[in-house]
């Protein structure tokens, strides 16, 4: 759970845009986040919300023509701007991200041994015989079964499973203090989903490692997460603990969300899911209004003509976006449960 | 007069792809106006057993009923008749609506292709209503899929499975690509048409909260096999195959609180080889509770209510052991 000691990774007003073809599209807006040492964090919202941009913002991953404003402090040091000399220290280091698919992210060419040991042989100056033995310690940590042998295979010889457990050992070779995670079991089976959610909790537990957990999968946020942030449009619209926010959602994009998901013991013949109607926008710039205004069933003038401020909304560390939160008053997904 | 024949037979369905076993003797049966779920992982066959019964490919044994008649082995001339009775909703609309076309000549293909001669006029008569019916407005039909929002374009998708009033619908994953709201309202549009139409649905997918809501029925699939079939009802409270049960506990619920107090069952990351599929039950390999019997016998099917469950440690009366609650040390002695 949330510690009172300083945050390792602290976000302030974080914005970034590109410039395209038919002009500037804004893709996040005054993003503020803080993680704390220990602390899994899950950021949830749908496709080109901004998630993954701010993600891959941290260590600075974002190709050249990004433009990046604010800050992100890791464990004190600027990122934002920082040399590039500076940020391949920290990247892999002190930060390290796992993606999506793994295939894509593992060289096909190179033993998955080679690879975990490349990061050590750079970051740690070991030994190729001593990054070979550190990487049999790695694929064992991570709850690969006859790590010896496995160290030897090419990623083609693994399961899917297997090869995003070779990326978490190789994302966390050098103990660093924070792990991004975008959508790491989106491509996986549950039952494999599962054992990676049980991999990331241990390694949190075991080595204390910070966790940033992107996904759109509510379940795996209700699994893993002590805190939610929840983005729409680029911009934070509400964070919480993660029982406070299921029990009691504030943001209407977040309430709609919760309540279109299907639940356990919910059945088209008695019940339906509640739709969200339009589509997320895309944002030249960012306007002085609500974003989810044109989407929202409690809409009203004040919507349109100033953008809601993140304000305490009650609970401890509950915070949200909205002229007209929700009350609250049980959803219709808790409903459903009763 | 005989009995109004069932939407879907399947009979010992075998596709082999040269060496690799994809679906490996199914059985299923999809009573008129009913929904039966498919589940199972990535690799399980689940999506070759659909495209068996739109005879995309032609199985390898066994046979495929639809509608009373058999389709297994017709040509393609003499299976047009037929492929008005039975259309397919795929994963990513994108990739299974021609960019070329107009979205009202997308819908209209089933009608043309069943060698139905029809002026624009009446197409487009005849698209409209289809449109409307999925919630789309008839403009869209002087549209390009690309001008198109992913969940619209799977709302066409839909009204081109459904124009020619197909008895069966196979649905592959049809809301898997899309985000969480737009998911929601593709699971309603499919709930209701289903409900105001009344065709028989095989929905295929690997997402149990959408099965519970949408299926009357489940199969369960696991490496070429059916492992368990039953009512929607019985499967999600009484899960009797140990595959089923782990899949279950593995899907997490979006509620924290439930969560925390579920443990999942762990089955270890490797799917076994459709080339060269374990002996006797092929899911002991990564089953708890397997014992020396299930290497050297294949479970035959016992009957629980009107479904099955092939596994060894299911008694006759359809009771067995549960691996998210047995320590498999006592489930053996």
């Amino acid at each position: 759970m949330t510690t009172a000691s300083a945050p390792v990774l602290e976000i302030r007003d974080l914005s970034v845009s590109f410039p395209t073809e038919t002009g500037t599209v804004s893709a996040v807006d005054g993003v503020s986040l803080d993680l704390a040492a220990g602390e899994i964090v899950g950021m949830v919202g749908e496709s080109g919300c901004g998630k993954s941009v701010t993600a891959m913002s941290i260590a600075g991953l974002l190709p050249g023509s990004a433009r990046v404003t604010g800050s992100v402090r890791l464990d004190g040091t600027q990122l934002v701007g920082a040399r590039e000399s500076a940020l391949r220290r920290v990247r892999g280091r002190e930060i390290a991200y796992i993606f999506q698919e793994p295939m894509t992210s593992l060289n096909p060419v190179l033993t998955v041994g080679r690879q975990i040991g490349e990061v050590l042989q750079v970051h740690e100056r070991m030994s190729r015989r001593a990054a070979r033995a550190r990487a049999v310690e790695l694929l064992t940590l991570v709850g690969i079964p006859s790590a010896a042998q496995r160290v030897d295979n090419y990623p083609h010889q693994l399961s899917g499973g297997m090869r995003q457990r070779v990326m978490i050992a190789m994302a966390v070779a050098c103990g660093p203090k924070v792990l991004v995670a975008d959508e790491p079991t989106t491509a996986l089976d549950v039952t494999v989903q599962a054992g990676i959610l049980q991999v990331l909790r241990d390694l949190r537990d075991r080595l204390g490692t910070s966790v940033l957990i992107i996904t759109h999968d509510l379940g795996v946020i209700a699994d893993i997460a002590d805190r939610v942030v929840v983005m729409y449009a680029g911009r934070v619209v509400e964070r919480a603990p993660v029982d406070d926010l299921f029990a009691h959602p504030r943001h209407r994009y977040t309430a709609g969300l919760l309540s279109a998901s299907p639940q356990p013991g919910r059945h088209a013949g008695t019940d339906r899911l509640t739709e969200i109607p339009g589509l997320v926008p895309v944002l030249a710039s960012q306007p002085d209004a609500c974003t989810f205004a044109d989407r929202c069933p409690a809409a009203d003038e004040q919507c349109r003509a100033a953008a809601p401020p993140l304000e305490d909304v009650g609970g401890t560390d509950h915070v949200a976006a909205c002229w007209h939160p929700c009350l609250t008053a049980p959803t219709a997904a808790q409903e459903a449960n009763r | 007069m005989t009995p109004q024949p069932n939407a879907l037979e399947i009979a010992d369905l075998v596709m082999h792809f040269g060496p690799v076993r994809a679906v490996d003797g199914v059985s299923l049966t999809i009573p008129r106006g009913r929904v039966t779920a498919l589940v199972g992982e990535s690799g399980s066959g689940k999506s070759t057993v659909g495209r068996c019964v739109v005879r995309l490919v032609e199985p390898t044994a066994g046979t495929v009923r639809i509608a009373g008649t058999d389709v297994t082995h017709l040509s393609r001339r003499r299976l047009r008749p037929h492929r008005g009775a039975v259309s397919i909703v795929f994963q990513d609309p994108a990739a299974s609506l021609d960019p070329r076309m107009l979205v009202g000549e997308i819908v209209a293909e089933p009608l043309r292709l069943a060698g139905k001669r029809i002026s624009r006029r009446e197409r487009d008569a005849r698209v409209a209503p289809q449109l409307e019916r999925v919630g789309l407005r008839a403009e869209v039909a002087r549209r390009y899929p690309h001008e198109l929002s992913g969940g619209q374009r799977q709302r066409v998708s839909i009204a081109r499975a459904l124009i020619s009033e197909p008895m069966l619908l196979i649905a592959d994953e049809p809301t898997s690509a899309l985000d969480v709201s737009v998911q929601a309202s593709v699971l309603n549009l499919l709930a209701d048409l289903q409900r105001d139409i009344g065709f028989a649905c095989l929905f295929i997918t690997h997402d149990l909260s959408a099965v519970e809501y949408l299926a009357d029925d489940i199969a369960v699939m696991y490496l070429g096999q059916l492992v368990e079939t039953g009512s929607r009802e019985r499967i999600f409270a009484r899960p009797a195959h140990p595959y089923t049960q782990a899949l279950l506990s593995a899907a997490p619920v979006a509620d924290p609180v439930r969560q925390r107090h579920r443990q999942p069952v762990l089955l270890g990351d490797d799917l076994p080889s459709a080339l060269d599929p374990p002996s006797g039950c092929r899911f002991r390999t990564r089953c708890p509770l397997a014992f020396d019997r299930c290497a050297t016998e294949v479970p035959a099917q016992t009957a629980i209510g009107d479904g099955m469950a092939a596994c060894h440690l299911v008694r006759p009366d359809g009771t067995g052991p549960d691996v998210r609650t047995a320590d498999p040390s006592e489930v053996l002695s």
